[in-house]
């Protein structure tokens, strides 16, 4: 481990995640600004629980949970990323410069998931917001089926970049939030409880800005993304159950 | 009409010569039962639940309740139950979600089992004079250690030791949320488990900033809806339980209707007030037992592996051996829920059909974990419908190490098991959000009083070992040649590992 | 207990022994001896309790070919005693295990093998029963009162430097040598005054690592746990005995912080081997023997030292009969082993 100005280096080949994230704690406690961890391979939960504002660049492919719990940081891969990063995330952003596996950003309560290439299925379940806290999901390519279910709150959106989004099931059960895919979607790829609407002018205003620091990270060119057509897909109820029980 | 009105299920009446017309009852009863009407108190039976605070707060003794005032035709297997579910079905065509616990009429095997006691061939020990120890180690053992003499002869311990759960008494009051029950509750509760130097669950409802004193004596639950849960939730807790199932809703998940949700409860979720609080079916990032292994670890990671971590999941038929997978991922303690656990609401079909009970489930945990040599890789936690301090003695013979109370903790904060806790209606401001009916529990009162059932169950449990000739809670645990079997089939013998009376 | 493995016969067990009778009943007693067999000190002892020499001796010796040699076997000499139904032809092998027939990596491939073939034999219920299986000693019990049993074998005419006697009052199994102490698995032999109150947690326990209780009598489990904790896990008898009678919580909270850790280690890992209810045990091996009571001292037990000698009792008489001028004697503590060691 080298410092040079609170740039720390960790060389994370055959590191077991434990003894690593002790070094990535370590280095955020002596104040690193940024840490790079080369030869990533595997190891989980990178930045588990993680506080502070530290930049966090991974080089490699990291393991499932990656930024689980993680409360501030920025974490950016190099490649791709298992499943589940941002896994009930509180704070902070990570940045896929690669593909990302299932359950993308599952449970996640705020921050940030941006993930260049496609994911898997079930991204964005069971997002939630609260108060000023709001999970932010983009995806640059495609996304499968059931793409925001049980979304209790936030923003998701699907871009599209590499072909049709393949994503049906979308919405199942939301009841929060919106899913916002760019292009049509057909309505038989919508589930139970959730319902399209156009995207109005105050709601593209409303995303503009996450689409051009989307496409800041990934060096993309943000106008025809912004002034693209979008479908916005939000819940039909608050209460997705409501209907289904009765009383003893 | 075709189904027409059903018969009341509950009919109060009022002596009028006793009552002193000081409306009590009618500021008491929150279900509106009671009205004035003149110079008389008139009463709407139709709306009682049977929850016993008219009568509690009447001064004169002057109310009186009768249940099944006026019955259906008798018969043994169109009961009022099933003919009541068809008329409500019929007229909804929806899932009927009911309260507490499995109502249906099966055995209770608690019930069929007997504690042994000493007589000439051993001494009973007098816990009045002797020590009698019930404290209890919640978490991962060694299954041998690594002891190395210095010179000298002093002894150095060369196995580390993963953190456990230190318990006074092998009663823990189980997980039910802030939202199910309310703030005051909690907080009674809380106070109580700190005082008996036992532990309490939080429930999936988040930690709320008045249990914070208490936090050292709680245990924090990561469920399927993630309600609540950051980096700071789980630091704060002294253990973590990750709740795969409960005992009265196997298999599906539960939501707290927007309507409870309110300021302070979105608060201490981290959710938008009146929303649905929704927790999935299954955790979404568990599909199998690798990934619970591996959620596990999350959270072991997260709080830099200094936190026990459990797994709560309901007692279904396979629980032997889902235990001896969660047994062999890095989690600290099982709990298994049986089919009696306790619920704000519960689709009824799960609550009364699905599941089998927790004394059957503890044994055959217990017998699987010994079998595989992996009994000391993690404590068990036996719960749901534990009513007493033979309970407690008996699921531990059967081998548990500790045994969550859910409902009897309620009790003894007034609780009459009505079963209405769904409606947030509650009057003894347990199960309800409603400020005038939550500020009627006193929280100092009612912690004194779950103090006091433990620490009761606690001699009795004292006293129970002391009788047996045990003078330590571990030689209970798993011993079932101190139980004997009453009255039951030899198949469930056979699972429980017990013999019969007089064998 | 001899430290300088000076050897007695064994007329003076028998005679202290003798002094307890008002303790047992009739029904079971026996004896051990370690050192008499010198000409096959490197072999196993097995003995044997036949049915029905017929039948069931072929099924051992088949067994015992299986896995090793038979160095030499004979039936143990026997004296028809009035008061004593001899039910069992005793019979004793000396056994050498083949070590490379034991499962790759075993420190002590040899008495895995003897272990298991003990555990093998007595759960089978085939007529034969093994009730000694350590080298250089031997076990020698029947149902009936000790003087008789002593009788019966002739201990007289053994020389051994440690001994073990035990005279019973059974309640579980009376009248069934198999239930007559002492116990022993491979070098250790155990009798125990008392009821085991925890059996039930104890015979589950280890169970779980292989060994088969069919003795229908709480000792069994001491000896195998005994085995677990110092052969297997490498426990010394001080800690092995900590963890069968450990310190009260309590006492562990009061100690020093390096100390209280490895006794809250030792009681949380063998929480499920502990003992309860009232005890005093006597165990020995080759080079030790060890006394202890429960941890509330509901048994008796006298220690007597007369110069190279350690006799341990439940009564000063049966000690003074045996050597009339013992020097000390004195009353151990709840919990707290005597040990004795022999010479090296």
């Amino acid at each position: 481990m080298s410092t040079v100005a609170k740039r720390v280096v960790i060389d994370g080949k055959g590191v077991h995640y434990t003894p690593l994230n002790q070094q990535i704690r370590k280095a955020v406690k002596d104040g690193a600004e940024e840490i790079v961890i080369s030869n990533v391979l595997g190891q989980r939960f990178i930045g588990d629980g993680l506080r502070g504002n530290a930049t966090i660049h991974v080089y490699g492919v990291p393991g499932g949970d990656l930024a689980i719990f993680m409360s501030g940081p920025t974490i950016i891969v190099h490649g791709n990323a298992e499943h589940a990063p941002g896994n009930t995330m509180d704070a902070g952003k990570v940045v896929i410069h690669g593909n990302a596996g299932d359950a993308v950003a599952h449970s996640m309560r705020g921050g940030k998931v941006f993930v260049r290439g496609d994911i898997g299925y079930r991204g964005g379940i069971h997002m939630k917001q609260y108060e000023a806290q709001c999970p932010i999901l983009v995806v640059g390519g495609s996304a499968q089926t059931f793409l925001g279910e049980y979304m209790a709150g936030g923003l998701l959106i699907v871009l599209g970049l590499n072909g049709p989004v393949r994503a049906r099931d979308i919405g199942s059960g939301i009841h929060g939030g919106e899913i916002v895919i760019r292009g049509d979607v057909d309505a038989a790829c919508l589930a139970t409880g959730a319902r399209k609407v156009p995207l109005a002018d105050e709601d593209r205003r409303r995303i503009a800005p996450v689409i051009r620091e989307f496409a800041g990270d990934f060096g993309l060119d943000p106008e025809p993304l912004v002034n693209a057509e979008y479908t916005r897909i939000i819940p039909a109820s608050a209460r997705p159950f409501v209907g289904k029980y009765t009383w003893e | 009409m075709t189904i027409g009105s059903l018969p009341p299920r509950y009919r109060i009446s009022i002596d009028p010569v006793r009552c002193m017309e000081c409306e009590r009852c009618i500021e008491n009863c929150s279900y509106g039962v009671f009205r004035r009407d003149g110079d008389r108190i008139l009463v709407n039976s139709r709306n009682c639940t049977a929850c016993h605070r008219c009568i509690a707060c009447c001064p004169r003794d002057a109310i009186s309740l009768e249940e099944h005032p006026c019955d259906y035709r008798s018969h043994p297997l169109w009961t009022r139950e099933a003919r009541e579910a068809i008329y409500n079905q019929a007229r909804t065509g929806k899932i009927i979600l009911a309260g507490m616990g499995n109502a249906l009429d099966y055995p209770v095997i608690f019930d069929r089992l007997v504690l042994d006691a000493c007589q000439v061939t051993n001494p009973s020990l007098d816990p009045l004079r002797e020590p009698i120890e019930l404290r209890t180690h919640i978490g991962k053992k060694p299954t041998r250690l690594d002891l190395r003499r210095r010179e000298g002869g002093d002894v150095e311990l060369q196995t580390p030791l993963t953190p456990n759960l230190q318990v006074e008494t092998p009663i823990m009051v189980g997980h039910m949320s802030y939202g199910a029950i309310s703030l005051n509750a909690q907080v009674a509760m809380a106070r109580a488990v700190t005082k008996a130097g036992t532990f309490m669950g939080t429930g999936e409802g988040g930690l709320h900033s008045a249990l914070y004193p208490y936090q050292d004596h709680m245990i924090v639950q990561v469920a399927s809806g993630r309600f609540g849960v950051n980096i700071d939730y789980l630091e704060r807790g002294a253990a973590i339980e990750i709740k795969v199932g409960q005992g009265a809703k196997p298999g599906i998940g539960g939501h707290l209707p927007g309507e409870k949700v309110c300021a302070d409860i979105s608060r201490t979720r981290m959710i938008p007030p009146g929303s649905d609080a929704i927790s999935p079916a299954p955790h979404h990032d568990i599909y199998s037992i690798e990934d619970l292994a591996q959620l596990v670890r999350a959270l072991k990671e997260a709080t830099e592996w200094k936190k026990p971590v459990f797994v709560k999941i309901a007692a279904v038929h396979n629980a032997a051996a889902i235990a001896a997978g969660i047994a062999r991922s890095p989690a600290d303690a099982v709990v298994i829920d049986g089919f009696r656990g306790g619920t704000g609401a519960a689709p009824r079909v799960f609550r009364d059909h699905v599941g089998i009970p927790i004394e059957a489930a503890v044994a055959s945990v217990d017998k699987k974990l010994r079998e595989q040599g992996i009994r000391n890789e993690i404590s068990v936690i036996a719960s749901g419908g534990i009513r007493g301090s033979a309970d407690v003695a008996k699921a531990i013979a059967l081998g548990a190490d500790a045994v969550y109370i859910g409902t009897a903790a309620l009790v003894a904060m007034g609780c009459r098991v009505c079963g209405n806790c769904y409606r947030g209606l509650c009057p003894w401001g347990i199960a309800t959000q409603r400020p005038d009916l939550v500020q009627r529990l006193n929280p100092d009162a009612a912690s004194e009083q779950v103090a006091n059932l433990i620490h009761a169950w606690t001699l009795e449990l004292a006293e129970l070992l002391g009788a047996a000739g045990i003078n330590s809670i571990e030689s209970l645990r798993g011993n079932r040649d101190r139980l004997r079997g009453y009255m039951l089939d030899e198949s469930l013998m056979q699972v429980l590992d017990v013999r019969q009376v007089g064998a | 207990m001899d430290r300088k493995r000076r050897t007695m016969d064994g007329s003076g067990i028998r005679q202290a022994l003798s002094m307890m009778n008002e303790r047992g009943s009739g029904e079971g007693a026996g004896y051990v001896a370690y050192g008499i067999y010198p000409d096959y000190r490197d072999c196993y002892a097995l003995h044997v309790f036949f049915d029905n020499i017929r039948e069931n001796k072929k099924v051992v010796d088949a067994t015992l070919e299986q896995w090793g040699t038979i160095e030499h076997d004979e039936a143990i000499p026997t004296y028809d005693q009035p008061n004593l139904r001899a039910v069992h032809t005793p019979w004793r092998y000396f056994f050498k295990p083949d070590p490379s027939l034991a499962l790759p990596g075993s420190a002590t491939p040899e008495d895995e093998i003897v272990s298991a073939l003990v555990m093998r034999v007595n759960a089978a219920r085939c007529g034969a029963l093994i009730v000694s299986s350590g080298k250089n000693l031997g076990v020698f019990k029947a149902g009936g009162w000790p003087e008789d049993v002593a009788d019966f074998y002739r201990i007289e005419d053994y020389e051994g430097y440690t001994w073990l006697a035990h005279n019973r009052y059974p309640t579980n199994t009376p009248g069934w040598w198999g239930g007559a102490h002492p116990f022993n698995l491979l070098g250790w032999s155990v009798v125990h005054n008392g009821e085991i109150t925890s059996y039930g947690t104890n015979r589950r326990y280890i169970e779980s690592f292989g060994y088969t209780c069919t003795m229908f009598t709480d000792t069994e489990v001491v000896a195998y746990l005994i085995d677990l904790l110092m052969r297997r896990h490498g426990l010394d008898v001080d800690l092995a005995v900590r963890a069968l009678a450990p310190p009260f919580w309590e006492e562990i909270d009061r100690m020093p912080e390096a100390e209280q850790e490895w006794n809250r280690a030792l009681r949380l890992t063998y929480a499920s081997a502990m003992m309860n209810g009232p005890f005093a045990i006597v165990a020995a091996d080759a080079d030790t023997m060890v006394g202890f009571t429960d941890r509330s001292k509901l048994r008796p037990m006298v220690v007597g030292e007369c110069a190279d000698r350690l006799y341990i009792s439940s009564e000063e008489a049966a000690i003074r009969a045996m050597e009339p001028r013992v020097e000390s004697i004195t009353m151990p503590a709840a919990g707290e082993p005597v040990i004795g060691r022999v010479a090296p």
